[in-house]
């Protein structure tokens, strides 16, 4: 601790113990905590104490009757257990009989400051960075406080609850291992006394009769399960998997939800998943005695595991599949989807028995769909893959979802009624409908995929997320239906889709919801960034009215979708596609070329979301070489510098600072040597290769705007203009000394002009740069140590303990009033 | 309590609902789909309508070749267009009481029912409905007055005729009920039997029931109703939204505990989501008139136009499209627009509290005084000389068969850039396009119903709870093209009852209470006993008297005096001579209590039995069965008075009398 802090730390522990000057927040406390934890991490916690005796003082002090916050009681509590966690400390405090006032019965325990729930996880939390060492076990032991975490696993705070439980699993974890160190297989009988207790007490809730208290112990296992792997995990599963084993045959099976949670995590631990203690016959029978919905989790969770009998994971994928096999049964009885082994799963449930309501109906639907799409692109996902009737069920979901199945039996009525319309089952389907894209199908069920993504694209009734869920699924759909041999074209199916699909566009792109307008952009964006070089795409697109509407949604009144419009229009344009408008009612527009129109955005439009789209437009086509910037490079990037760097918004001059890197690139990576025939302009006086370089970036004001920018309020342009001018510089240091050619400011002009900018007068334009100048002033300029201070946070200086110390100080006492501004 | 059905059409409904002593219609809705039948009737000559080949019999007779044509493989009535009324045989219509009227589409038969059938009753509705309900007939009468038809056929409405003819003519039922339409001057005389009510006004019916309407959320004035007397409560509902559009929101809770509640007019395109067909609206009507065509949407004057104006009003900035001219050409086009803007207290809440800006409700008059907007009473006139294209015209009538639509559906059909957009749900497009039939315009098919949908209605009846639900016939089951749509009819327990047309339904529950004032001075005279906490009873001795169905019981009349100047009687004498009364009993006998009482009396022999309905309590030496049931006692002992009556004291003393 530095000497200023521990000047301040008396005057802190004074305030801190002081009711009548209340502390500034949570926060404040939280802070101060961590800044003890790192110092007794990495120095001596007693030397700590020693020296700074207000620290002792202060947590004698909290332990008399008064009137003190909550808030403070719990951070004393817990800097005691942070102090107390290396042994020497703890002996120390114990000394003066500290922690057992803080912790036993004596303590805040006993007292009304108990009833507030901060202070008892501030007593949970203190134990947990207590109980390190030996000597905490048998404080534990002696103080009684294993009864009072039992008893606050049940607590009507949930953090405090759930910290009671962890806490236990770390005492359950650190006596067993100093004890089975020696001894990794010592019988439970053996086991050290608190750890007995332990077990105990989850056997004892194991056998309860109330739920709470099995989801508590399971819990408890949960958690062991998953941190500790070491062998004594197995004797104490060994013990205590009977006594699980008998949760399955009440009904309804207690506490469902954690019984899952605590399988998957002891099938997760290689130390449990390899013992033969019937974890494969619990879960296999787990998976049978559950309901669809609560074991829809845990098949998931099997079916992800990376060792598991092929059997189990038969069923368990049986019974993940379960409310579509129901879809497909009560639907289209003649697709099939695998049922388990015993024939249990699947066929023997009827679509009435499992969907029996419409929420209960929608929310397993929901859920198995969206386990499968997480299943799907896993390798240890289950095989054979059923691939047909997934997509089967997809699109008849789907086509239950819009009205157009038509189901003949009662149960399929039933599920068409529950469906119709909802718009949550037509996202999850949609979205899985996408992942199955991944995968090959059988022919006439892609044609049926395309005809309901078709339907989907052109219904009305569409809502703006289906319809985005709708493009997407169709692009992933497109991309992966199989290349024709000899051409990258489309294949005929797909061209033929393309064809119906096209006029839906138009309507999408005229609707009076911005969503659509939007989704239907960005879905026209994908299509041509991937297609635009293709035939078969060209043709059908030019022949649509869709490139001359995204033309007109430049205008579009809501910014999003003119950014997706600029985006659009970009694309289609390097792709050629852009045909120019022939509108009668905006003759003038005819003239105007796209680059013009994107300028026009880029100055004038008052969002940022445009202008960053033109931005990045504008980038992708200086280094595509884009024909209307190759007409006349310079001029361009001219332009396009000086309208970024007046913008607003940092994300436009950052992405200026990325274009402006393009044409860096591309000109310094040009041949120094001109070509052998071309015309030299005889008035121009022969120049250094880096000179040459640097002219045609010194004639776009290039260097004005990075300089610019390295001032720049925004810390990311800031850094970005920095990384720039030190490439800059590295691709420069080789030359030697430059000609001046005469003109234009010197280096001692153009540093003064940048010093004032540093200081925030930025106004003054440097002027009509010459190369010398520049490589002057970048060698001048400590680019490194600017690139160092950028580097660091913004709030370095307001991290520092010392001013955290100033403020708590600063701002006790005054704080009834804003404490609202808080947070 | 019967309901007399007089129409088959869900949403256009005419039933008579009988209810105590009054006799109630609800809703005189005009079926105007029978006019589909019939050839357009063009504003200005058409060569191609007046040359279609008259229709002939596969035998080659042509008797019928005046009165029927043929178009495109379709066959038409060639005469002026005649409406499906309700019916009118099925009860006397002049014992009608009062009408009542739900919105202005529910009430164009009005004028056949009111000056046909000797109804001397009185009709209620809103103010706006009458109002649009006026423009409405206005309209109608004017698109049929100004294109007069010499012909009238009647001769394929025989009997052995139709069913020579081809379909659909073949299968049209009731033609003979078909009339063509009325005059202004009906209208008019229909109009003045109004009287105008407004949302929640009580209005008594003889004093036996009220009537009450509230609003129903469909359209400017359009209103729910409520018949209810002391104890029994009918809802009817017909037309109502719960969709955010311009009219006041529906009422709901004052549907509640409804005995029963006659549901009709939901949705008509139960599948067609109203905001996704205004979403289908605007993209196509932008995609026409950006590639030069025209946009053609037949509609009613009022009603949905105010809603779609109102969404062209922020999209056509957007979509670019500002320098197009929309026609709004009606002969009520004027009025419709005004009226629409001063009905403020009947909009919604958003709309009305524009008033106070000052704002007008609707952004319509933005429109107008912009010049987007332009409207006339023709196309004749102003119209021809403002003409300009391309643009966007609203005009009527939605059945394509008469009105300015014709004309545009004439000039414009023969080009596929222009576009025609049905948004009204009355009529299929299909049929309402048969005779423009070979087409080359655009048509398309987005009708905005904003009525209840099933999901709604299910929604609304868990809420409103009703005992019983009576509705059409159409709504119990699912549409015949889509039979397994389990969700587009009404699920309720129990079941709806169903109804066509032509049907008497008895509506199932019976009146049980009425209630009856008592005259405060009889009322002093009763001398209440208190047999349970909170319920007194005492015996009334009155004169029921009734008049206008209101039932009051007042004293009964003394005797009459003697006329003469004899001597005062005495007091006694007053008591006019009735028997004397028995005193009533009332409470149960606890048998355990009466068993002990039998003992201390000294039947030694008691034994008990139970049966189904109470006890038996036998005594057997005396041979004597006393049996108690919760409503009676009767004590069998043969030939011993002097036992009997014992016992009766003894049963006597565990009961109360008064």
């Amino acid at each position: 601790m530095d000497p200023e802090c521990s000047q301040l730390l008396p005057a802190l522990c004074s305030v801190l113990a002081d009711p009548r000057q209340p502390v500034a927040d949570d926060t404040c406390l939280e802070k101060l905590l961590d800044w003890f934890k790192t110092i007794t991490e990495t120095g001596s916690s007693l030397l700590l104490v020693q020296e700074n005796p207000c620290l002792v003082t202060l947590l004698c002090h909290v332990l008399k009757p008064q009137d003190l916050s909550p808030r403070v009681l719990a951070f004393s509590l817990r800097l005691a257990g942070v102090l107390a966690a290396h042994e020497d400390c703890f002996q120390y405090l114990q000394q003066g009989e500290l922690l057992p006032s803080l912790f036993g019965e004596a303590g805040p325990l006993g007292g009304a400051a108990w009833a507030a729930p901060t202070v008892r996880s501030g007593w949970i939390q203190g134990l947990r960075s207590l109980v390190r060492h030996p000597s905490s076990l048998r404080f534990l032991a002696h103080c009684g406080a294993v009864d009072t975490i039992f008893s606050l696993q049940g607590d009507s705070s949930l953090f405090v609850a759930s910290a009671a439980g962890q806490l236990l699993v770390h005492i359950l974890g650190l006596s067993m291992q100093g004890s089975a160190e020696g001894h990794p297989s010592l019988p439970p009988a053996d086991w050290p006394a608190c750890a007995q207790k332990i077990v105990g007490h989850i056997e004892e809730s194991l056998r309860s009769a109330a739920t709470p208290q099995i989801a508590q112990a399971l819990n408890v296992l949960t958690t062991t399960f998953g941190h500790c792997h070491d062998p004594w995990t197995q004797v104490l599963w060994v013990r205590l998997s009977p006594l699980v084993a008998c949760l399955l045959e009440k009904d309804p099976v207690p506490a469902a939800h954690s019984l899952v949670d605590l399988l998957l995590s002891v099938a997760r631990s290689p130390v449990l998943s390899s013992s033969s203690c019937g974890l494969w016959e619990t879960l296999a029978q787990t998976l049978s005695r559950l309901s669809p919905t609560q074991a829809g989790p845990l098949a998931l969770g099997i079916l992800k595991l990376q060792e598991c009998p092929q059997a189990l994971r038969a069923q368990a994928f049986a019974v993940l599949l379960q409310p579509l096999a129901c879809v497909l049964e009560a639907t289209a009885p003649v697709i099939g989807l695998p049922s388990s082994p015993d024939g249990t799963a699947g066929a023997s449930l009827t679509a009435d028995s499992l969907l029996p309501s419409r929420a209960a109906c929608v929310g397993l639907l929901c859920r198995t769909l969206a386990h499968l799409e997480l299943l799907q692109p896993l390798p240890q996902r289950p095989s054979p893959w059923p691939q047909a009737p997934l997509l089967g069920a997809a699109v008849t979901v789907l086509r239950l979802c819009d009205g157009s199945a038509t189901p003949t039996s009662d149960a399929g009525r039933h599920l068409c009624a529950f469906l119709v319309g909802c718009v949550r089952v037509q996202r999850a389907a949609l979205d899985f409908l996408g992942t199955l894209s991944q995968g090959a199908g059988p022919r006439e069920l892609v044609t049926q995929v395309f005809a309901v993504l078709l339907e989907y694209l052109t219904s009305p009734d569409s809502s703006p997320t289906v319809l985005k869920k709708a493009f997407q699924a169709t692009f992933r759909w497109l991309q992966s239906s199989p290349e024709p041999l000899g051409g990258g074209d489309l294949e005929p199916h797909a061209q033929l889709f393309l064809r119906e699909l096209l006029p839906v566009l138009p309507k999408r792109l005229c609707s009076p919801c911005w969503e659509v307008r939007d989704s239907s952009l960005e879905f026209l964006t994908q299509m041509t960034r991937r297609w635009g070089g293709q035939a078969s795409f060209r043709r059908v697109l030019l022949a649509s009215e869709v490139p001359e509407l995204t033309e007109q949604l430049l205008r579009d009144p809501e910014s999003y979708v003119r950014a997706s419009a600029v985006s659009a229009m970009g694309q289609l344009s390097s792709q050629g596609l852009c045909v120019t408008p022939a509108s009668p009612e905006h003759p003038e527009a005819q003239q105007k070329s796209l680059l013009a129109e994107l300028l026009h955005i880029l100055s004038t439009d008052s969002e940022g979301f445009p202008r960053r789209a033109v931005m990045q437009v504008f980038t992708q086509w200086l280094r595509d070489s884009h024909t209307d910037v190759v007409a006349n490079t310079e001029r361009f990037v001219a332009r396009v510098l000086q309208v970024a760097s007046r913008d607003l918004d940092w994300e436009v001059r950052s992405q200026g600072l990325e274009l402006a890197l393009v044409f860096l690139e591309q000109t310094l990576g040009q041949p120094s040597s001109h070509c052998p025939y071309a015309v030299t302009p005889p008035t121009v006086a022969p120049l250094s290769p880096v000179a040459q370089a640097l002219r045609p970036l010194c004639r776009v004001q290039l260097f004005e705007f990075a300089f610019r920018a390295l001032f720049d309020c925004d810390r990311p342009v800031a850094q970005k203009s920095c990384d720039l001018l030190l490439f800059l510089r590295a691709r420069t240091a080789s030359y030697g000394g430059l000609e001046d050619s005469g003109g234009g400011p010197d280096a001692a002009s153009v540093e003064a002009a940048l010093q004032r900018w540093q200081s925030g007068d930025q106004g003054q334009p440097l002027g009509e740069l010459e190369p010398k100048a520049v490589v002057a002033v970048l060698r001048s300029l400590d680019l490194e140590g600017l690139r160092g201070a950028l580097a660091e946070s913004s709030d370095r200086m307001g991290k520092s303990p010392r001013s955290l110390l100033q403020d708590v100080l600063a701002t006790a006492g005054i704080l009834g009033e804003n404490e609202a501004d808080c947070y | 309590m019967k309901l007399y059905c007089l129409s088959g059409h869900p949403t256009l409904p005419c039933n008579v609902l009988k209810f105590k002593s009054t006799t109630i219609m609800l809703d005189c809705g005009l079926d105007m789909t029978s006019t589909l039948h019939f050839l357009p009737l063009p504003l200005v000559q058409s060569p191609r309508l007046s040359n279609l080949p008259g229709w002939s019999l596969k035998d080659g007779n042509a008797f019928l070749d005046k009165e029927l044509k043929e178009c495109s493989g379709h066959v038409f009535v060639d005469s002026v267009p005649e409406f499906c009324l309700p019916e009118t045989e099925l009860i006397d219509l002049s014992t009608v009481d009062v009408i009542l009227i739900s919105n202005y589409h529910c009430m164009m038969a009005l004028p056949y029912i009111t000056e046909h059938t000797g109804f001397t009753g009185t009709v209620y509705a809103t103010e706006p409905t009458v109002q649009i309900g006026r423009l409405l007939m206005e309209e109608l009468v004017n698109f049929i007055e100004r294109v007069p038809k010499a012909q009238s056929a009647s001769l394929w409405k025989n009997k052995d005729i139709q069913r020579l003819l081809p379909s659909p003519l073949k299968d049209t039922v009731e033609v003979s009920t078909w009339r063509r339409c009325y005059t202004m001057q009906e209208v008019n005389s229909a109009l003045s039997k109004i009287q105008l009510v407004g949302y929640s006004q009580k209005i008594e019916l003889f004093g036996a029931v009220q009537v009450t309407p509230l609003s129903s959320g469909y359209a400017l004035g359009s209103s729910n109703w409520i018949i209810q007397s002391h104890y029994e409560k009918v809802s009817y509902v017909s037309g109502s939204s719960l969709l955010t559009t311009h009219p006041q929101p529906m009422d709901q809770a004052s549907l509640k505990n409804s005995d029963v509640l006659v549901l009709t007019g939901l949705t008509q395109i139960p599948t067609a989501n109203p905001d996704g067909m205004v979403g289908e609206f605007c993209s196509n009507l932008a995609l026409t008139v950006r590639n030069g065509g025209n946009v053609l949407v037949p509609c009613y004057p009022s009603g949905v136009i105010y809603d779609l104006l109102e969404c062209l009003y922020q999209y056509i900035d957007s979509a670019g499209l500002s320098n197009i001219p929309f026609y709004f050409i009606s002969p009520v086009a004027n009025s419709s627009l005004e009226f629409s803007q001063i009905f403020a207290e009947w909009l919604c809440h958003n709309k009305q509290t524009k008033v106070y800006l000052p704002e007008p409700p609707f952004p319509h008059a933005e429109l107008i005084q912009t010049n987007k907007l332009k409207h006339y009473p023709s196309l004749h006139g102003d119209f021809s000389s403002d003409f300009r294209q391309p643009c966007v015209v609203f005009t009527g009538h939605p059945s394509l068969r008469f009105g300015d639509v014709v004309h545009f559906m004439e000039l414009w059909g023969k080009s596929s850039l222009n576009t025609v957009i049905f948004t009204e749900p009355d009529f299929s497009y299909l049929e309402a396009l048969a005779p423009y039939q070979p087409l080359a315009m655009k048509c398309i098919y987005c009708p905005i119903d904003t009525r209840l949908n099933f999901i709604q209605v299910s929604k609304l009846l868990k809420e409103v709870q009703p005992l019983h639900v009576v509705c059409p016939e159409q709504y119990t089951q699912p549409p015949p093209a889509q039979s397994h749509r389990m969700d587009l009819m009404i699920d309720c327990q129990p079941p709806a009852m169903s109804y066509r047309r032509a049907e008497v339904l008895a509506l199932p529950f019976k009146r049980r209470y009425e209630k009856i004032e008592i005259m405060p001075e009889l009322a002093d005279s009763l001398v209440p006993m208190e047999i349970k906490p909170g319920i007194s009873l005492a015996t009334v001795s009155a004169v029921l008297h009734t008049k206008d169905n209101k039932h009051v019981l007042q004293p009964p009349p003394r005797p009459i005096q003697p006329a003469g100047g004899k001597k005062r009687k005495r007091a006694s004498d007053d008591i006019p001579d009735c028997k004397v009364l028995k005193p009533l009993l009332s409470g149960s006998i606890p048998v355990e209590q009466f068993v002990q009482a039998l003992e201390k009396h000294g039947f030694s022999d008691v034994k008990v039995e139970d049966t189904a309905k109470g006890h038996i309590v036998l005594l057997q030496e005396a041979e004597t069965l006393i049996q108690i049931e919760e409503d009676s006692t009767h004590i069998i002992c043969d030939n011993d008075e002097m036992l009997r009556v014992r016992l009766r004291d003894l049963v006597l003393k565990f009961l109360q009398k008064f």
